[in-house]
């Protein structure tokens, strides 16, 4: 009994070798920012060295010094965060609605076989369909006006998380399902404590998607649906253009870049943390 | 009257003139066959027979899960079923695994983790509620798999080769455990396996599946005192001769 004991003990006992040691939290920080800083340097180095060329005159292509302090500059004036708002506003409800809207239809397709039938090919091709062509009919539809900048992001988001979740209800393990049945869950209750969890992942996934969608048919919408005295980002750009202001064009575009990769790297931690969580390393 | 009575408490499962068929590239599979079975209140009954001789097939039927193409299942009592993989949800804690069988048995919240804990006390993981599956050992993640089939409260609990992955120390381990908790609780046992010697280690009786399809060649009981063990001379002499039998068997078909 004693043996067995021991042995018990040995067998849950050497377990804790397999979690590692987490490594310092600054250390982990700085290897993964380090590299990040080392691309942006070397854009800046690029950059600097084909105006030096003088391939371009420098009010056509400015070097990286006048962008940034133009970029400065513009940081420090409150009506540029004015801007902002408006181009983020647009963004929350275009994507709001969509994660709603796509959220919804997901799981109906998924769980009706005749909407499956119906739609599940339709929603994996208006995935595929530039979000740009839908402005004409937009602008028909509701004039030059934020609905007609909303309505085209939510057509550009909606699909890619509806497609998401769809994919994630369909790829859950069979034998996770099957151990649900056993347990007693069904329909719903298999929906709420084993599929749905189980589809998480590839939600996430459709909610990342979805996001690159609607920012980038937003700053199209804003380039050609433009609404009077709104000066979105989008505006800014293309009156940058008009004045043939190329410093300011670029600084905005480095605000427009890092936006849409500060919102991406949120659905990433996000992404990670459940891999981590479900032990999926280096997947 | 009192006769009927008593052979209908008596019996946890009968299954009659069994068969199942299902199509597969267009011609007719014929997973089991007239397979007749009967398990007892409280046995331990283990089927062993080669992949592809139906045993989860047999499983699933009990389980419902499958429909039989014809003959009878007659289940009394809840079932719940183990597989090869422990199949935890991935996203939840060992007592969190628990504690899922727990919700959808409509135990109250405030019970639940108590209850999940004292499980896992049962199969020797105290202390281990928090981790998650894959932050556990093949074995440990099957004894979650165990307390969480003893969560459901079934009395009858129906095993597909629970322990088929793990290695022989752990195996062996948990056969003893399997053998404790099914002494102590009184459960019904339907264990299926492709290893004579576990059968022979296990099984109050054992029944021998010959494959392609699957029907039962032979049925013995165990008279073997337990505990038993898994090298002892009694248990390899049984397990021997089931073994020539397969393999008979299975140079007769290919």
């Amino acid at each position: 009994m004693a043996e067995l004991a021991a042995v018990l003990e040995s067998d849950t006992g050497g377990d804790e070798l397999l979690l590692a040691p987490a490594a310092p939290r600054l250390g982990r920080y700085w290897s993964s920012v380090w590299p990040k800083l080392g691309a942006v340097a070397l854009v800046l180095v690029g950059w600097q060295v084909v105006v030096w060329t003088g391939w371009k005159p420098d009010y056509v292509l400015p070097g990286p010094a006048p962008v940034l302090r133009r970029l400065v500059e513009d940081l420090s004036q409150p009506d540029f965060y004015e801007g902002v708002a408006i181009t983020l506003r647009r963004a929350v409800i275009g994507y709001g609605l969509a994660l709603v809207i796509g959220t919804a239809t997901g799981l109906l397709v998924a769980r009706l076989t005749i909407l499956r039938k119906a739609f599940g090919a339709a929603l994996l091709g208006l995935q595929s369909m530039p979000s740009i062509t839908w402005f004409p009919l937009a602008i028909l539809l509701f004039q030059l006006s934020e609905s007609a900048i909303v309505f085209v992001v939510l057509l550009g988001a909606g699909p890619a998380i509806a497609a998401g979740l769809l994919s994630g209800v369909d790829h859950v393990q069979p034998l996770l399902v099957r151990v649900g049945r056993v347990m007693g869950a069904r329909g719903l209750s298999l929906y709420r404590h084993v599929i749905l969890p189980a589809a998480l992942p590839a939600f996430i996934g459709g909610l990342k998607q979805g996001w690159a969608f609607a920012w980038r048919s937003l700053m199209a919408g804003e380039l050609i649906v433009i609404v009077s005295h709104q000066p979105s980002l989008g505006v800014r750009l293309e009156f940058a253009r008009e004045f043939s202001d190329t410093e300011q064009l670029l600084a905005l575009m480095i605000v427009i870049f890092a936006i849409g990769v500060v919102v991406d790297s949120v659905f990433s931690a996000i992404d990670a943390r459940i891999r981590r969580r479900w032990g999926l390393h280096g997947g | 009257m009192s006769q009927a009575l008593q052979v209908a408490t008596d019996e946890a499962v009968r299954v009659e003139r069994l068969s199942v068929a299902f199509p597969q590239r267009e011609r007719l599979h014929v997973a089991l066959q007239g397979v007749n079975l009967e398990l007892k209140r409280g046995e331990l009954l283990c089927v062993v027979g080669a992949s592809g001789s139906g045993k989860s097939t047999l499983l699933n039927v009990v389980a419902g899960l499958e429909r039989p193409s014809s003959g009878s299942v007659v289940v009394r009592g809840r079932v719940a079923l183990m597989f090869q993989e422990a199949a935890l949800l991935p996203w939840l804690t060992a007592a969190g695994n628990v504690e899922l069988a727990l919700t959808l048995r409509g135990i109250h919240r405030s019970e639940r983790k108590r209850i999940a804990h004292e499980l896992l006390r049962r199969v020797h993981l105290a202390g281990f509620e928090g981790r998650l599956p894959h932050q556990l050992s093949g074995g440990m993640k099957q004894r979650v798999a165990l307390a969480r089939v003893l969560a459901q409260e079934a009395e009858i609990l129906l095993m597909d080769e629970p322990f088929a992955a793990l290695d022989a120390i752990t195996r062996d381990l948990l056969h003893e455990e399997l053998e404790g908790l099914w002494q102590r609780s009184g459960l019904t046992v339907l264990f299926v396996t492709h290893n004579p010697r576990e059968a022979v280690r296990l099984g109050d009786r054992v029944v021998v599946f010959t494959r392609h399809p699957g029907r039962v060649a032979r049925e013995m009981s165990i008279d073997l005192p337990r505990p038993r063990s898994l090298d002892s001379p009694e248990v390899a002499a049984i397990a021997g001769r089931i073994t020539q039998q397969l393999k008979h068997e299975m140079r007769d078909i290919g």
